[in-house]
């Protein structure tokens, strides 16, 4: 695997599968009564958080202690910009104190790949603006993978708000390259330009994408998308483009409900729905660690501060 | 490349190593089997198969990978990571007589780092080791409790040891 | 002093001219041009080696200078030395400094500058409102007096379109332009890229080519409604050329520029070869084929009037950062030549007559500024193109203060071998063309 992780777009489905198969050796370990290997031990790992998140970067967290590995939580309150220092500066400060990794979660599409470019550390994308986030659509395909064996052939329905979906975007590029039919669906307003050409089914009628679907993954909407004239209300949203209990009846009768989290219940789901027999939206989380714990493993060969031979 | 058993041979000398086990170890509702991957596990099954015919006894048997244990991760500059598989040990191991099992003893790191992936597990009565070959070359004080064969080797030569469950056929072999 | 440039192809469509002549300079105007000129003791000869061609100074009619104020990007002696290094004896420098160029006291700072530096020929456009907030109209008589040769609120579109119908008005007066920055500033929103595939890819948030159209149809509708002059900048999108035609067909005083980088580059630059790359990101944004398309024909096709480079030099920390946050502008004056020769003359888009009138011809008269033509007596501003020059463009050597161009490294055929600001040869390649010292 690369040095880097920065989306799902530079991985093949070869290291894809490598990911899910290591993850699944991973979760094992959480389900011992001491959840540790010594793996990472004496490698440090910064996790660099310009956005807020407990969920993503807690599970980064577990998932590299259990490794043994020495982490350090940068939470950064506000923006580089308003800080004064810039992300770069802010980076190569980092470095200079030679993490081994860097976990970076940040506003700004592309921000990673800023650091890729400037740090020799290995950076690991928790979330780039609207772009990818790349090891949340990797626990994804591993809870998949869970109830349905394969991804090939799987209708996967992705509904809510497309265009500022970066799980969008990670999820349909790994669901297409291995072979599964996705269909996106959203409001028109927040339908992104081009998004079919990323060989998606983009239709504006959740029914449509939800009918006969294996899998429905529905994504979070936020309040601000009101002010920006996308949606009128969260109401009207809930009645055109939630997953209610009727529209999920529309998919196949073993399907699994997914949701990346934090959920907006009676919004984009219904508690129903939510906390139904065929949610599995706490797995995703528990999953999370492994997948992470995988990652991190593969991405930490070699690890050496010094330059590759 | 010299063949120094073959299948008749492993055969014999794991029903041998069995028998020996049963010998030596008073109470043999203690024991669990603990194979060490790969080919440390189809062996462990068979000596719990055989101990399952002499004695109509099903001693626990379980799979270890020592992978995330090992000393020599992440010491090459440039490395892709060694592949993992799951870890199975069904059963508690406190207060168990654990016999670790492995196709080939050599430099004993591989074992130190079953060791430690082992205690992690909880606290066995006692670890005993068996191996089907010892090629010698020891760089810690690692012992094995039950040796199916002694094979003196140079460290320039490598032995492969193929199972039928893996490799579709059972053959130690010597290479240069 | 006389010297003669002996040898050359002049192009010279003000003049109807092309062909093998020889162009005589005296002291700073242009004194002959002919065939077998006759040559005494006291002229200089220089010989045009075979290939080169001589054109009417080229102007860049949209340049920011950046000076007053932002002199860590670019002052006036580093703009006009990149300038002259470009093939450009004159540019007109945009009015969003700091202070914004909304009175004479600015605009005599630059014009000063720019005669202490003594290399290209500095033409300011001044603010159409008062520091460009868009709310009162700025003192343009004072300006027009002052030395500016247009107005432009540039950055930023003029605020409304009782304020655009003012100042059309107003400059109606002095023949003046209005060069206007088409956007409609709430369909733009925070968007950072053209609204298409690689937005989408890179999760960017979009600017629709129609940002700029609807503005530019304000803009022609008032420039019909008032009979002003409005002059688009950098246009970008192919719905804005549709309505420059429009405009055009209904004798409306419309007239329009394209920059080099909106003619070679798409969008499929934001993601490769660097993702991300801040050098990409520019105001109004790269945009897709099929607006590449259009431009392409209508520079042909002359409903496009000018090449300007909207050069917009940044320095590199503030390019260093993430893509969001990054400022608009890339550089122009060093690349644009080689660019023009290479993508449009040598693919056989148009020709070199042609390229002429679109940095030359066209921009003088738009501008109502000498220059366009070499003309016996006028002014001896000569630019001397080496159109199979091999050049590799290097950031690292430019002489603009700022690095912030995506073309570097790319490997372009064509490029400057001197160039003549009033009969002094400002900027010379000496490995094209040697004459001796060139300092006199």
């Amino acid at each position: 695997m690369k040095k880097d992780l920065l989306g799902i777009d530079d991985l093949t489905s070869d290291e894809i599968y490598l990911v899910l198969e290591t993850a699944e050796a991973m979760r094992e370990i959480g389900q011992r009564p001491i959840k540790k290997v010594p793996t990472l031990r004496g490698k440090t790992v910064v996790n660099l958080f310009y956005e807020p998140s407990t969920r993503t970067r807690t599970s980064f967290e577990i998932a590299e202690k259990r490794l043994s590995a020495d982490t350090l939580n940068i939470a950064v309150a506000s923006s580089s910009v308003l800080k004064g220092e810039t992300l770069a500066d802010t980076a190569l400060n980092i470095e200079a104190m030679a993490p081994d990794m860097i976990v970076i979660r940040h506003a700004s599409s592309g921000a990673c790949h800023l650091l890729a470019r400037i740090c020799r550390s290995r950076i690991i994308n928790a979330g780039d603006g609207m772009h990818e986030h790349p090891t949340q659509a990797l626990l994804d395909a591993f809870t998949i993978r869970q109830h349905k064996t394969r991804i090939e052939g799987l209708k996967v329905a992705i509904v809510g708000d497309l265009l500022h979906s970066r799980v969008l975007r990670s999820n349909a590029l790994l669901l297409t390259k291995l072979g599964a039919e996705v269909w996106a669906s959203g409001p028109p307003t927040l339908v992104p330009r081009g998004l079919d050409l990323l060989g998606v089914r983009v239709t504006t009628s959740i029914d449509e994408a939800v009918a006969g679907a294996d899998v429905v993954m529905m994504l979070r909407i936020q309040q601000e998308r009101m002010q920006g004239g996308f949606v009128p209300s969260l109401r009207e949203y809930f009645n055109v483009f939630g997953l209610t209990v009727e529209r999920a009846r529309l998919a196949r009768p073993d399907v699994i409900i997914m949701h990346p989290g934090p959920m907006n219940r009676g919004v984009e789901i219904a508690s129903e729905v939510a906390d139904g027999p065929y949610s599995v939206i706490l797995e995703q989380v528990a999953n999370g660690v492994a997948v992470r714990m995988a990652v991190l493993y593969l991405l930490a060969g070699g690890v050496q501060h010094e330059e590759a031979a | 490349m010299s063949v120094v058993m073959d299948a008749d041979r492993i055969g014999r000398t794991l029903t041998r190593i069995a028998h020996e086990i049963v010998e030596r170890n008073r109470g043999i509702e203690e024991l669990a089997l603990v194979g060490i991957r790969t080919r440390g596990v189809p062996l462990a099954r068979r000596i719990a198969s055989t101990i399952r015919d002499i004695h109509g006894y099903e001693v626990p048997t379980g799979a270890l990978d020592i992978t995330l244990y090992r000393d020599d991760l992440m010491r090459q500059p440039v490395a892709s990571q060694p592949v993992i598989h799951r870890t199975e040990i069904p059963f508690s191991i406190d207060d168990k007589r654990i016999l670790l099992v492995d196709d080939v003893l050599y430099t004993g790191r591989t074992i130190r780092a079953a060791l430690d992936a082992l205690i992690e597990f909880g606290r066995p009565k006692s670890i005993q080791l068996v191996v089907l070959v010892d090629r010698g070359h020891r760089e810690l004080p690692i012992k094995a409790d039950y040796v199916g064969k002694n094979l003196p080797t140079s460290s320039s030569e490598s032995v492969q040891v193929h199972l039928a469950e893996i490799d579709g056929r059972d053959e130690v072999e010597i290479r240069e | 002093m006389k010297r003669l440039l002996r040898g050359g192809r002049v192009v010279d469509p003000a003049n109807s001219r092309d062909g093998a002549f020889d162009v005589l300079i005296d002291g700073d105007r242009i004194a002959r041009i002919g065939r077998d000129l006759p040559v005494d003791a006291a002229t200089r000869v220089v010989e045009i080696p075979r290939g080169l061609i001589l054109c009417p100074g080229l102007i860049d009619m949209h340049v920011h200078l950046r000076e007053p104020g932002q002199e860590h990007k670019e002052t006036i002696a580093t703009g006009t030395a990149a300038a002259v290094a470009g093939g450009f004896t004159a540019v007109a420098c945009m009015p969003n400094t700091d202070p914004v160029n909304d009175n004479a006291g600015v605009t005599e700072y630059i014009r000063n500058k720019a005669e202490e530096a003594g290399l290209a020929r500095v033409y300011p456009i001044g603010a159409v409102s008062r520091g460009q907030k868009g709310e009162q109209l700025a003192d343009i008589a004072e300006l027009r007096a002052a030395g500016c040769v247009a107005v432009s609120d540039d950055g930023r579109p003029v605020a409304t379109a009782l304020l655009m119908r003012r100042a059309l008005e107003y400059t109606r007066m002095f023949d003046m332009p209005v060069i206007e920055h088409c956007e409609e500033q709430t369909l733009k929103g925070d968007g950072v890229a053209h609204e298409g595939v690689s937005a989408a890819a890179l999760g960017l948030r979009g600017i629709p080519g129609e940002a700029e159209s609807i503005m530019a149809l304000r803009d022609i509708s008032l420039a019909e409604l008032t009979g002003g002059r409005v002059h688009i900048a950098h246009m970008s999108a192919r719905q804005t050329l549709d309505a420059v035609r429009y405009g055009k067909s209904r004798g409306a005083r419309v007239t329009c520029e394209v920059t080099p980088h909106h003619f070679v580059l798409t969008d499929e630059r934001l993601g490769t070869p660097v993702p991300y790359d801040t050098n990409a990101k520019m105001n109004p944004p790269l945009r897709e084929a099929s607006d590449v398309q259009a431009l392409l024909i209508g520079l042909v096709d002359g409903s496009v009037d000018a090449i300007a480079s909207d050069h917009a030099p940044h320095h590199y920390d503030e390019k260093h950062v993430e893509f969001d946050v990054a400022p608009f502008g890339i550089t122009g004056l060093e690349t644009s030549v080689s660019l023009c020769v290479d993508r449009l003359v040598h693919t056989g888009v148009l020709p070199i007559v042609r390229l002429v009138e679109l940095l030359s011809v066209n921009p003088a008269r738009i501008l109502r500024i000498p220059g366009g033509a070499l003309s016996e007596g006028a002014p001896a501003d000569i630019t001397v193109l080496a159109p199979d020059l091999a050049v590799v463009v290097s950031a690292a050597s430019m002489r603009s203060r700022s690095r912030n161009t995506p073309f570097d490294g790319w490997l372009l055929r064509g490029g400057v071998a001197a160039t003549f600001v009033g009969g002094r040869p400002v900027f010379v390649n000496r490995e094209v063309l040697d004459f001796g010292p060139t300092s006199d």
